[in-house]
């Protein structure tokens, strides 16, 4: 497919990635800055963050704000819900890539 | 800058949920030209690493931080369209199982980080490709401008909808300063991270990177195209 130098196979870029994404997820997440972000911030600064409202029902969410609830151990806790939502969105992201794509092998 | 519930009001938030519900169903149509078999596998990574990287803020300094994103780092891997529908799942996951930003406020977040994000960085990223020479060392310079712009972008996008229906009277000209400013600084970690990122790829595959592609073609100059064009 390629004459060009020998290169990185798609399978092992995407697990590679993958292994990355998981590696920032799982782990790395726990040492985040714990600051607000920019919005939060000037919305404090402002003077409107407290129009926020937490919304019913994703705020019972068993993960809401990347903690899992059950989990004590915070570091643990926020790994399951960082690894959780990094294959979820994967699957869920790379489904709809799936669906939408080209079958650029199929046909003649 | 992920919006919460409350910020604004009922009528904004359901107009930039009809924009982005819209935004989704081009991007759809339109992600059909970018993905083909070879590719398709990279959107549903380029997602997850935006999902995964946006739980890591940075500090900026004064007791603030940001995050990626990561709307220019998805458009110039997988195109923009695929982009679009990259950063609406990461905000879907978010908002359903993380409480990250909120329900009626999915769609002001998909409106700011999906369409106006992806939209005005890939216009950057386009403009600045013109400029530079088109080849594939120009790729990671002009997507990390176009981070750069994209963030600040996006934060004046939502000073322009707080100005309509914002829920608290604030005084429009501060906010748009404060936004675009702290933003401006936060633009500076998305265009390290994106310009790395896109290095990285085209480092391996340059072939995957969709905002090498006019780069790639003229280096390869007789190549292609006949079997795809007939099948």
């Amino acid at each position: 497919m390629s004459t060009r130098r020998a290169s990185v196979s798609t399978r092992t870029l995407v697990l590679v990635g993958l292994l990355v994404a998981l590696v920032l997820a799982g782990f790395v997440s726990y040492y985040a800055s714990s600051h607000p972000d920019g919005l939060e911030f000037v919305a404090g600064d402002k003077g409107f963050l407290d129009t926020a409202k937490d919304h019913k029902s994703s705020a019972d969410s068993p993960m809401s704000d990347y903690s899992t609830k059950g989990v004590d151990d915070p570091r643990l806790s926020g790994a399951v819900a960082g690894i959780t939502g990094t294959v979820l969105v994967l699957v869920i992201a790379g489904g709809v890539a799936l669906l939408v794509r080209r079958r650029t092998h199929v046909g003649d | 800058m992920h919006v919460p519930d409350g910020f604004l009001d009922a009528p904004t938030s359901a107009a930039t949920g009809a924009v982005a519900v819209v935004g989704i169903g081009l991007a759809l149509r339109g992600a059909r030209r970018e993905l083909d078999d070879r590719t398709a596998p990279m959107a549903g990574l380029v997602a997850a690493f935006i999902f995964a990287t946006q739980m890591i803020n940075f500090p900026v300094g004064a007791g603030t931080s940001g995050h990626l994103l990561g709307g220019v780092l998805a458009a110039v891997l997988v195109g923009p369209w695929t982009a679009v529908l990259c950063v609406s799942t990461v905000l879907l996951v978010q908002c359903l199982l993380f409480a990250d930003g909120g329900i009626t406020a999915l769609g002001t977040n998909v409106t700011l980080m999906g369409l106006v994000g992806v939209g005005v960085g890939w216009l950057v990223f386009r403009l600045v490709r013109a400029i530079l020479p088109n080849r594939l060392a120009s790729v990671a310079p002009a997507a990390a401008i176009a981070a750069l712009v994209s963030v600040p972008a996006a934060a004046l996008a939502f000073t322009g909808l707080y100005a309509i229906g914002g829920e608290a009277p604030i005084a429009l000209d501060a906010l748009a300063t404060a936004m675009v400013g702290w933003h401006t600084v936060i633009g500076v970690g998305e265009a390290l991270i994106t310009g790395i990122v896109v290095s990285a790829v085209l480092a391996v595959r340059p072939d995957l990177v969709y905002g090498a592609r006019s780069a790639l073609e003229k280096r390869t100059l007789e190549v292609r195209t006949s079997k795809v064009v007939e099948a």
